[in-house]
Parts: structure tokens; C-alpha cells; sequence
């Protein structure tokens, strides 16, 4: 299982509301691997990648969140210079667009989180060419 | 100075024999030709020969706003489209406009009277009138136009907008006379000094209205533009601006009672409040042809001061607007209705019916926030999807409203709810 069910949640630019989010979390013992923050002038969007996604998201509208699952991927690849542009390359190629990505390099490898707008098309290009995809288990617990 | 001595000064015995006989033609006009008043009037068991005098009003129907929006857009017209000349418009409580229809002679009424509030102020031949009023549906521009053009005065139609090239027009041309909204007035008060130009304008006489404001913001433009300040009054429904009118004694509104018979009711048991409390005002139109209305409620708060005023005038005074009987906003000179808003916003699944309207002034200029919730389970991790579902709705309210708002999607469940009757509006000026 390749995709991974990404949670975002929809944040007023207001102080204290980062902290109340991520303690609703804590409390329910939901630990985030990954996530990123885009922001406009009024409002924020938070995606994250919980342990359990499906849980964390009854949580959090419990708790009057606006919060919405969507499905992105998980490609693992090299720390290496180029190693980036190389699957970027494959994208532009099929004529995939990448809607956002967040990632972090540590180690032997880097992690990138991306949201294409073609997700089968992307998956079996991916696959195609032999790239990592971490499967929803593994990200989850990080 | 006074344009028309004979009804503005006019005794008030034979101003009320003027008004009772004017009065029964409107009556028998609007039984005669508007369906919509002769149903009402019937439903009253009333018919034209029941009104033979002021005294008589008291039995004649009321009018109100969504009378006009439910007879859209011409059902109250009492003269065939063939002797109407022009159309004007301004908000409905809902998406809907309410329209108003002038017939020539109405637009000479019209600008008879804006002659005399004009004339009243001081102004004559040689002035020269900067209209900044929209020009447009709304009455505004096209109305003071009129009346500036019929005392003689040369007219610079310049409408809104451009601030920086409406000072640049006015010092070039030397405008001795300003029309507009007290707070755009204010606006070109602080631009003008800004530019350093005030020693350049020839400015001494303005007119402002179509939206409330304070003796504090009197004498404010005042001191700041070097004029002296009047008020003008008036509402599409009932003409447009010139209904009322400052004389240079800046105490009060004259109404012009040859034309119009105001009453105050209280806005709850709609019976007449005892003389010179206050109350909702009510106009009766008497010499209109396309559109008259009978006992039209303006929802406007004030009182009516029947004490001779020194200028001379016999007309009774209104005095400056005190409030509102219902939940009308006034921005910018717009009219907004909280419900129109709402009309809006229920077009759009992805926000809950739940907003909140913020105005403030800043700057002299009003502020116009609505904050609406998302609904949880329609929100997008796509950032520019949320961002085009705020642009859209922004769209829709500006070309519902007339004017744009700014919006502001908040959390499911952050806007305050109520018990009772919601509470939409949070008006932080202080216009009233």
C-alpha cells in the first residue's frame, strides 16, 4: 500500500492555535512523521502525516477543526546531488505537475512527501523506473 | 438666499391646503394606476374619497422596502413606461435592487429641490460644483448634477474614484462648491494635505450625504477643507437626495413639505409619536408622478422640529439621523443589508451559513470585513482551491452588494453563536 492518507487541517492565523492542534493530537496519542505549514495572509494549511490518520482526523473534528484526508506519496531517494532533479525529470516527461512536496534529507536518504496531480500516472512511472515509494505503514511510524 | 420664496417661506395654513389638495391627486393617481396600492387600500376599505386632508394620511397603507422587492421591478410605478424618462436603483434587503422610475416633470421636481438646497447654502451661478457622487443607478451624482445645472452653476461630473486627479481637477479648475459622502470628504481632506495643495483650492461650500455622520465630523471637514458643511438628505424610494436640506443655520433639515409630508411613527406599534419625540421617519410623496409612494417607512431614526427657524423657511426640520429601525448598514454610501449577505453565502456549499460582519472606519474610509466558517467536510488541503473559493465569494458579494467586501474564512464553530435572533453585525463607528 503506496499511498499514504494525508491529513490537512485548516488554521486561522491565530495565536495559540498551532499549540491547541498539536496537543489535540498528543492527547490522543497520534505522533506526527511528517508535515508542513502553507500559508496565506488570513489562513493557514496544515498537512501532516499521523500514525493514524483516520483516527486523528475523527479527533480533530470532534474538536471543530476543518480537516480533510487527501491521498500523496512517499518517494525515498538518495542524499545525493541530483537525485531530485532526475525524478523531477521523469515528472515533466509524463506531463505530471507536482501540486506541493515537503521533504527532509538525513543520513543515506531523503524523504520527499509529494502531492502530484496525476497520483496513478505518477505512482507507475515511479515504479517504472525503479524509485522507492514507502508504503503508508511504513511512513506512518517513522 | 432662497431659490423659491412662495413655497419655501410659504405660511403654514396654506402650505397644508397645498398638501391636502396635492395629497388627494397622489391618492387617486396610485388607485388609478398601481395595482399593488389599490389592492392595499381596499384590503383598508379605503378608497380615494376617504382622503381629503393631511389629517386623512393616518389611514392610508404603509410602505415598505420589500413592497419594492417584491414588486420588482416597475409594480409600483403609477405612470406608463412611455412618460418615464429615467431609472434609478439601490439595494434591496436580498440579491434583488429596488428601482426607482422618474417621469419629466419628476425630474424636475428633483432638481427644483436640489436647487433650493444648493440656494440654501449659499451657492448661485458662479460656483463651481465638483460632483464626487457616483454617477450612475445610484441617485446621487445624476441628482446634485441636476440641481447645480438648474441654478446655473458649471458642473464638473467627476463621479468617484481618482482621488489624486479629482484634487488635481479641483485646484486646476478652481471648484469653489464639493459634493459628496462626508467620509470620502474627509478622504480628500487628508489626500489634499498630503499633496500640499490646500492653498490652491478656491473650496468653500460642500454638500454631503447619502450616508449618516455626526456634527463631530461637521466640524471636522469643516476646519480641515475650509467650507462650510451642509447636510442633504434623501432616498431613492422617495426621490433621492434633495427630500431634506440645511439652511446656512446648519440646525436641523428642512423637508420640503410641498413635495413630501413626513410623519415619525413609533416603529412598533406604527401609531404617530406624540410631536417632537423621536421616532422612525415616514415620507408621503405628493407630487410625484412615476413613482409615488404612500406612507413610506425609511427606517431612519430622528425627530421634527416645528419651531420657526431664523433663516426664514417655513418648512419643517428634521435632525440629523439618529439611527436605524432596522439592521440597514450604510458603507461607504452603499446600503447593505446583513441578509443579503447571507443570501450570498448560502449559494456557496463549501461555507456555513455562519458569518460575521466587521465595519469600522479607518482613515475616514469604512472597512468592510465578513468572516464566514468553512464546513468541515468541505475543506481542501489544496491551497489555492480554498484561496479561488474566497475570491469567489468575494466576487459574488461585490456584484450583489455594490460594494466589496473583504473575506475572511474562519474555523468551523469560531463565530460567536446566539440565542435568539443572531447577531451579524459588529459597527465599530460612530456615525449616528
Amino acid at each position: 500500500m503506496n499511498i499514504i492518507k494525508q491529513l490537512s487541517v485548516f488554521l486561522e492565523n491565530r495565536y495559540g492555535r498551532l499549540t491547541e492542534l498539536t496537543t489535540a493530537l498528543g492527547q490522543a496519542h497520534i505522533n506526527l512523521s511528517a508535515f508542513n505549514i502553507a500559508e496565506s495572509s488570513d489562513f493557514g494549511i496544515m498537512r501532516m502525516v499521523v500514525s493514524d490518520p483516520f483516527e486523528a482526523r475523527r479527533v480533530l473534528l470532534e474538536k471543530g477543526f476543518a480537516v480533510s484526508l487527501s491521498d500523496v506519496l512517499c518517494l525515498q531517494i538518495d542524499n545525493q546531488p541530483g537525485e531530485l532533479s532526475k525524478v523531477l525529470g521523469l515528472f515533466s516527461d509524463q506531463g505530471i505537475t507536482v501540486e506541493y512536496m515537503y521533504a527532509f534529507a538525513v543520513g543515506e536518504h531523503a524523504n520527499i512527501i509529494i502531492c502530484p496531480d496525476k497520483l496513478d500516472v505518477c505512482v507507475k512511472v515511479l515504479e517504472d523506473h525503479h524509485k522507492t515509494i514507502l508504503d503508508a505503514s511504513h511512513v506512518e511510524t517513522f | 438666499m432662497i431659490w423659491n420664496e412662495t413655497f419655501e417661506c410659504m405660511g403654514r395654513d396654506e402650505l397644508h391646503l397645498i398638501q391636502s389638495s396635492r395629497l388627494r391627486e397622489t391618492v387617486e393617481r396610485v388607485y388609478a394606476n398601481s395595482p399593488f396600492y389599490r389592492r392595499k387600500m381596499q384590503e383598508l376599505s379605503i378608497t380615494p374619497e376617504d382622503i381629503q386632508t393631511v389629517e386623512d394620511l393616518v389611514k392610508l397603507p404603509f410602505t415598505v422596502k420589500t413592497d419594492l422587492r417584491d414588486n420588482y421591478p416597475f409594480g409600483l410605478f403609477s405612470a406608463p413606461m412611455s412618460e418615464i424618462v429615467r431609472l434609478h436603483a439601490s439595494s434591496g434587503t436580498t440579491g434583488k435592487p429596488i428601482v426607482a422610475g422618474y417621469t419629466r416633470k419628476d425630474l424636475n421636481t428633483w432638481s427644483e429641490i436640489l436647487a433650493r438646497t444648493f440656494t440654501a447654502g449659499g451657492c448661485g451661478k458662479s460656483d463651481i460644483f465638483h460632483i464626487a457622487f457616483g454617477y450612475g443607478l445610484f441617485t446621487g451624482g445624476l441628482g446634485a448634477h441636476s440641481g447645480a445645472e438648474r441654478i446655473g452653476a458649471s458642473v464638473i461630473p467627476i463621479s468617484t474614484g481618482n482621488t489624486e486627479k479629482q484634487i488635481q481637477l479641483m485646484t486646476d479648475f478652481g471648484s469653489t462648491v464639493l459634493c459628496c459622502t462626508p467620509s470620502y470628504a474627509l478622504y480628500l481632506a487628508e489626500t489634499i494635505e498630503k499633496m500640499g495643495v490646500k492653498d490652491k483650492l478656491r473650496l468653500r461650500t460642500g454638500f454631503f450625504g447619502a450616508e449618516p455622520w455626526t456634527e463631530a465630523m461637521r466640524t471636522e471637514i469643516q476646519n480641515k477643507l475650509g467650507i462650510k458643511a451642509y447636510d442633504i438628505y434623501g432616498l431613492t424610494e422617495v426621490m433621492g437626495p434633495g427630500v431634506s436640506y440645511n439652511c446656512s443655520e446648519q440646525n436641523g433639515m428642512h423637508i420640503n413639505e410641498d413635495m413630501f409630508i413626513p410623519e415619525i411613527i413609533d416603529p412598533k406599534t406604527l401609531k404617530p409619536v406624540a410631536q417632537g419625540e423621536i421616532g422612525e421617519l415616514v415620507f408621503t410623496t405628493i407630487y410625484k408622478e412615476g413613482m409615488p409612494v404612500l406612507r413610506y417607512r425609511t427606517k431612519d431614526l430622528t425627530r421634527l422640529v416645528y419651531e420657526p427657524c431664523p433663516c426664514g423657511r417655513s418648512f419643517v426640520r428634521m435632525e440629523k439621523i439618529k439611527g436605524r429601525s432596522d439592521d440597514m448598514l450604510i458603507i461607504r454610501g452603499v446600503n447593505v443589508f446583513p441578509t443579503q449577505v447571507e443570501s450570498v453565502l448560502l449559494e456557496f456549499p463549501e461555507v456555513a451559513p455562519h458569518y460575521h460582519i466587521f465595519v469600522d472606519r479607518v482613515n475616514n474610509t469604512d472597512t468592510f470585513e465578513i468572516h464566514v466558517e468553512m464546513r468541515p467536510e468541505c475543506f481542501s488541503d489544496n491551497l489555492s482551491r480554498v484561496l479561488d473559493l474566497s475570491k469567489r465569494i468575494t466576487h459574488r458579494l461585490q456584484s450583489v452588494l455594490g460594494i466589496g467586501p473583504v473575506l475572511k474564512l474562519v474555523e468551523p464553530n469560531s463565530i460567536q453563536r446566539t440565542t435568539g435572533k443572531s447577531v451579524h453585525v459588529t459597527d465599530l463607528r460612530k456615525v449616528y
